[in-house]
């Protein structure tokens, strides 16, 4: 089972990841594990687990265009974000990385600290009562880019980017 | 064929076809730029992960040191000195390096920066260059190093949210109040994926339309342009096919009156938390920072240095001034400006980002109050989560600087 992280709206990449954590001011990158959410809930690096959820408010991840606020996630392996809205550059990072976003407002329908189940290629949430929440199918070229593991492995399996006709 | 957005033209010109609002294009970028921070990372993705040995092309790959400009730490000093052997070794023509400024006011002030282009920054106010009508974007690491490989990015053109102003400015209102103004009205998420574009602002400086380009992406936009129309634009070299076009297609239009605008003020701890000066009550501060790519520029210190003229910093208050570039540091002590600002008791940084990032050069301790001439007030943003920071024009900041408390600049004026 996946905990579910619960967050409100406009939650920015200074809150993900504060830019004094960059890991271009850390002696070792490894150590941005350990900043996710580091002021905004001092909590969650030290006890989030691999496959647990976020759920969030609309605009989730506006403000910098830092990379590494989404890294910082993937670094300790959540298993998807999902949101009403998010900010561009964040979802495209995200994507990049290959983080599962889904746009849907789960806010009042699950609490922080719930456990709940995600199955990814169904795109479903089971909670621990057994109530399964179906999430809103992403754009064709999404789900590529996932399968491929990010970005990167999409452009070099594929030659061009994603939407692009085949050269 | 229908009329178009300034986004959609330029998104046409560069995909090569007609494109409209909701079509995904892969395009050809015109110039790129990456910043110290996130360069180790760019530089990693493009060689480790793409397996690319060069650069797209070494004149439209441009790098500035400016977000820990000079290095604040061995850790960012050696991340610089790898910087500069590695754009040595990509013989890339354009490097800006520390005290230089900050990226996007240089490659406006260098002319690399042009009407009509497609321009990608590793850096979120990116939406910059958009006050000299080009479609400037931020990327994150991978996108940019995608783009730093091949010179190419994809996207889906944004659908465009119109801010039309009206009238002029009275005293102690500018560029800032009007670009608060907007983002109280849009909010943080109102142009999310979408483009702003500013009109009835032909009489502003680029200077001043930089200072509402670079905020729209506080309003979550992709893009921020004003139409390279009126007399700052005279000088610039414009396609013709770029052009405000009647009848164009606007998701959503706003009105704002520049005769009615009272100073506007950003409060802790969202941009478009923002009211009236007059509805802020009596704030203390100990810190008044100017600078950054919003406003930290030669015109930005001429407007607070009319107002500091001849007087002191109120007791207590600490001034931080942090030019957006060398040019306008330069322009400012050969006219006396930087003179105006000292004598007053104001400090002078190294020309970058400054403490915009929390990263040095005046970050704030828990419990102080800093009214900011930048363009976030996000909890921690400046340093301690325990600060508080306020957003307003130079006018306001100069004017608070001298009470000591957020003031009306028509109050000391």
């Amino acid at each position: 089972m996946a905990r579910v992280w619960l967050f409100g709206k406009d939650v920015n990449t200074d809150q993900i990841v504060p830019g004094r954590y960059a890991p271009y001011m850390l002696k070792n990158e490894d150590d941005l594990r350990k900043y996710p959410f580091v002021e905004a809930r001092p909590e969650f690096a030290s006890t989030v687990q691999p496959g647990d959820i976020l759920i969030a408010g609309r605009n989730f991840g506006c403000g910098s265009s830092r990379e590494y606020a989404p890294l910082a996630l993937k670094m300790v392996a959540i298993g998807a974000v999902v949101a009403p809205l998010f900010a561009r550059i964040f979802f495209r990072n995200a994507l990049n990385l290959g983080i599962p976003c889904f746009t849907a407002d789960l806010t009042d329908v699950l609490h922080d600290g719930q456990e709940v189940e995600l199955l990814l290629d169904e795109g479903i949430i089971v909670t621990a009562e057994g109530q399964r929440i179906e999430l809103p199918p992403p754009p064709g070229f999404m789900r590529e880019v996932w399968a491929s593991g990010g970005i990167v492995p999409f452009y070099r399996t594929y030659g061009r980017f994603p939407g692009e006709a085949p050269a | 064929m229908a009329a178009q957005t300034l986004s959609e033209q330029i998104l046409s010109h560069a995909a090569g076809q007609v494109v409209k609002a909701g079509d995904v294009v892969t395009v050809q970028v015109d110039l790129a730029m990456m910043h110290d921070s996130l360069s180790p990372s760019i530089i990693k993705v493009l060689h480790q992960e793409l397996g690319a040995e060069k650069v797209w092309d070494r004149d439209r790959v441009t790098v500035v040191i400016d977000h820990v400009a000079p290095a604040a730490s061995v850790q960012t000093a050696e991340h610089q000195a790898r910087l500069r052997r590695w754009v040595a070794e990509q013989g890339i023509t354009h490097l800006f390096d520390v005290g230089r400024g900050i990226s996007h006011q240089v490659l406006v002030e260098e002319g690399l920066a042009q009407p009509g282009m497609i321009i990608v920054g590793s850096d979120s106010h990116s939406t910059a260059y958009g006050c000299v009508g080009a479609f400037g974007t931020g990327m994150g690491t991978t996108d940019v190093a995608l783009v730093v490989a091949t010179g190419r990015t994809w996207m889906r053109v944004p659908e465009t949210v119109l801010v039309r102003a009206s009238g002029r400015f009275r005293p102690g209102v500018s560029a800032k109040d009007l670009a608060l103004r907007a983002a109280r009205i849009l909010r943080a998420e109102g142009a999310t994926y979408a483009a702003v574009e500013w009109h009835g602002v032909d009489f502003l400086s680029i200077g001043d339309r930089m200072t509402l380009a670079t905020l729209s992406i506080e309003v979550g936009a992709k893009a921020g342009l004003v139409p390279p129309t009126g007399a700052a634009a005279h000088l610039m070299r414009i396609p013709a096919w770029l052009g405000v076009q009647p009848g164009a297609s606007y998701m959503w239009e706003i009105d704002i009156d520049l005769d009615q605008l009272e100073p506007q003020i950003s409060m802790p701890n969202f941009v478009d938390n923002v009211v009236d000066i007059r509805d802020v009550g009596q704030v203390a501060v100990n810190v008044v920072y100017l600078g950054t790519c919003t406003n930290g520029r030669y015109e930005d210190m001429i407007a607070a240095a009319r107002i500091l003229n001849g007087r002191k910093l109120a007791p207590g208050v600490r001034m931080i001034v942090v030019p957006a570039s060398s040019e306008g540091l330069q322009q400012a002590a050969s006219d006396g400006t930087l003179t105006t600002l000292l004598a007053a008791g104001a400090t002078i940084g190294t020309p970058g980002c400054g403490a915009c990032i929390g990263r040095h050069m005046g970050v704030l301790a828990p419990n102080e109050v800093c009214l900011f001439t930048g363009n976030r007030n996000f909890r921690g943003r400046m340093g301690s989560p325990d600060a508080q920071i306020y957003l307003a024009s130079p006018e306001v900041a100069a004017a608070t600087a001298l009470t000591g408390y957020i003031t009306h600049p028509q109050e000391v004026m």
